[in-house]
């Protein structure tokens, strides 16, 4: 039984970081119709701006965090403008094409800067963790928990609340319509692309000080951002955020139970799944597929 | 006029061992050929049916790992104490299974993934193909894991009246895979200017047409998707026994990537298009090497991939096509349409 609540405390840990992850990838994929291959990057992205700004210039932890999540949003509104906002129009296996261009590059790059050994980022946590009964935490983690879901409900209220997320779901409605109502179709590109770059960077940023930093760390949070979006829905910031933490939850109990080696392999078969059996993701409302 | 070319081309490449001797051209050569095979399989479902399949290399490993089991031999254990104990078979046995099982994950990944769409596809075969990897990573009694595959034996063939022959020398894999591709480029060729190769581009062009017309959609893509599927696993296969190892890395989407674009890059839907991507992207990192670091050399594939997208976004070959063809009477946008049926006409 202790057993089990440690992985639903670990699932909670990892689920607010994963519905990071895939609200940012489902604003993007929902609004901009852009298969975005570049997600994974913005969150290694994130968390080596963590290590450069923690180890490199020597700034506090806690003031690193915002520095990576605007560090994570001029790169994602740089790559909106040089490459997305040229081929707008195009088909979209010819942007997916693009953005896997654009990751390559910028993975073999980090790999090129920053090389492939595993650099890890000192907290100022305390290395005992908490125990709470059966099952204990570390404070770190407790953090990145509490951070994420700072960051969910910010996200939140940017979208229901505020203007510019007003004019974010009516383009994700009807970009023609939206347009002739004086939205600014082009500006909800740019902002959407930047926002979920920088919720990504975020969660690497988040994540990365718990695991190692490596330039290949983001291939597998790419992946698992798509698992969520699948099972949430397109464009669906609740069904993100269930999904992350359901893709957790089923990674902590594959892993605990069947066996660590696929605990990777949980985001692939609940997408396999997910599009065989429900396509429209389990919290749609009607959409439409492909 | 294009047969002429065809030809040229061939006896081009069967004269390379002639005047090539340095052993680490000759083995990217072979390499590259096999890739070659990989990209025109994946062309037949990304230049004839608009599928992009990103989870092609699964197919390609497949074949690997079959044809390498098959001609190791294996030995185990599965779930209520049932053991299945496989002697070694000739790697020639094995060529022809990885063809036949790569087809038959084809035609299953084919049935599920067909009922979804666009970007939608492309994740399902991603998946599959990071699935497969995971159990090759992790199925170590079946496929050794990280420590992969070793002295997997080289193809025998046996000629009529001259008794067996190994194929152990570069010389004589260079010729294996070079027939491979000859006989790919030459299955591919005659499918593609057939009924079904129709059908597919029917497909392709519009889909609710193409049904409407009385086009099977799910019979004529999971079709594609097994002829592909198959030619992969021999390309596969092929790679086991010549580099004569392999561990699950082989399915590293960045293998995927590479046949991409090769695509790509020679031009999707076309039959030469693949060949000629497959030679720049396959003997550019011989030429970069002494200049580039390896991470340098990956900067400047994605940049090559977003540049042709940029600028040719129909690829190399499609683009000197339009270049050097004849002038129309009327001048009209030169759409896949009407580049597919000029094609048609010079062929008949």
């Amino acid at each position: 039984m202790s057993e089990f609540l440690q992985h639903l405390i670990n699932m909670l840990v990892l689920g607010g970081t994963y519905a990071l992850l895939g609200i940012g990838l489902t604003l993007i994929f929902g609004i901009m119709n852009v298969v975005n291959f570049t997600h994974g990057i913005l969150y290694t992205f994130g968390a080596y701006i963590m290590f450069i700004v923690v180890h490199q210039l020597g700034v506090n932890f806690f003031l690193a965090l915002p520095l990576a999540v605007a560090a994570g949003w001029l790169l994602g509104a740089a790559i909106e403008l040089t490459l997305l906002r040229p081929l707008r129009g195009s088909d979209i296996d010819t942007t997916m094409l693009v953005m896997i261009g654009a990751w390559i590059a910028m993975q073999s790059g980090a790999l090129w800067i920053w090389g492939g050994v595993a650099k890890s980022v000192t907290t100022p946590f305390p290395e005992a963790p908490l125990v709470l009964g059966p099952v204990s935490v570390s404070w770190l983690r407790l953090f990145v928990l509490a951070a994420a879901a700072m960051l969910i409900v910010v996200t939140y209220l940017l979208i229901n609340k505020t203007k510019l997320g007003c004019a974010m779901r009516a383009t994700f409605q009807d970009q023609d319509t939206a347009s002739l109502m004086g939205v600014n179709v082009d500006l909800i590109y740019t902002s959407t692309f930047a926002i979920g770059s920088s919720l990504a960077a975020a969660a690497g940023a988040l994540l990365g000080p718990v695991y190692v930093i490596f330039p290949q760390m983001g291939d597998l949070a790419a992946v698992k951002a798509f698992a969520i979006v699948i099972l949430g829905g397109l464009g669906n910031i609740t069904g993100a955020v269930i999904g992350g933490f359901i893709l957790a939850l089923a990674e902590e109990l594959g892993a605990g139970y069947v066996s660590s080696g696929y605990r990777d392999a949980m985001g692939f078969l609940i997408i396999i799944a997910v599009l065989i059996f429900k396509p429209t993701g389990l919290f749609a409302r009607s959409e439409r597929v492909g | 006029m294009k047969s002429a070319i065809a030809i040229l081309t061939v006896v081009a490449f069967a004269s390379v061992p002639l005047w090539l001797r340095d052993p680490y051209l000759m083995n990217a050569l072979i390499t590259t050929g096999i890739f070659i095979i990989g990209a025109m399989s994946l062309n037949l479902l990304l230049g004839f049916t608009g599928q992009l399949s990103l989870g092609h290399i699964a197919f390609f490993g497949i074949g690997a790992y079959v044809s390498a089991l098959t001609s190791l031999g294996f030995d185990v254990g599965l779930p209520f104490g049932f053991r299945i104990v496989h002697d070694p078979w000739p790697p020639i046995v094995g060529f022809v299974l990885a063809i036949v099982v790569a087809g038959l994950c084809g035609y299953l990944v084919g049935l599920l993934s067909f009922r979804v769409r666009g970007a939608y596809f492309v994740i399902v075969t991603i998946s599959f193909a990071e699935v497969v990897r995971l159990v090759a990573l992790n199925w170590v009694e079946l496929t050794q894991g990280p420590l992969a595959l070793t002295n997997i034996p080289s193809i025998t063939i046996g000629l009529p009246g001259l008794g067996d022959l190994t194929l152990r020398t570069k010389l004589q894999n260079y010729y294996l895979v070079l027939a491979v591709a000859v006989v790919t480029y030459l299955l591919i060729s005659r499918l593609v200017h057939s009924h079904f190769g129709r059908a597919m581009r029917g497909l392709m062009e519009n889909e609710t047409l193409a049904v409407s017309v009385g086009i099977d959609v799910t019979k004529t893509l999971t079709l594609a998707a097994v002829i592909s599927a198959g030619i992969a696993g021999a390309a596969g296969s092929l790679y086991a026994h010549y580099i004569r190892i392999i561990d699950p890395e082989v399915f590293a989407f960045i293998n995927t990537v590479t046949m991409v674009i090769m695509v790509i890059t020679g031009g999707k839907g076309s039959l030469a298009g693949p060949v000629v991507g497959g030679m720049i992207f396959g003997l550019l990192p011989v030429f970069l090497r002494p200049i580039m670091a390896p991470e340098a050399q990956w900067i400047a594939y994605g940049g090559v991939l977003i540049g042709i997208l940029f600028v040719l976004p129909r690829g190399i070959v499609p683009s000197l096509a339009l270049r050097f063809a004849k002038p129309r009477k009327r001048i009209e946008p030169v759409t896949a349409v009407a580049f597919s049926e000029r094609d048609v006409k010079e062929h008949a």
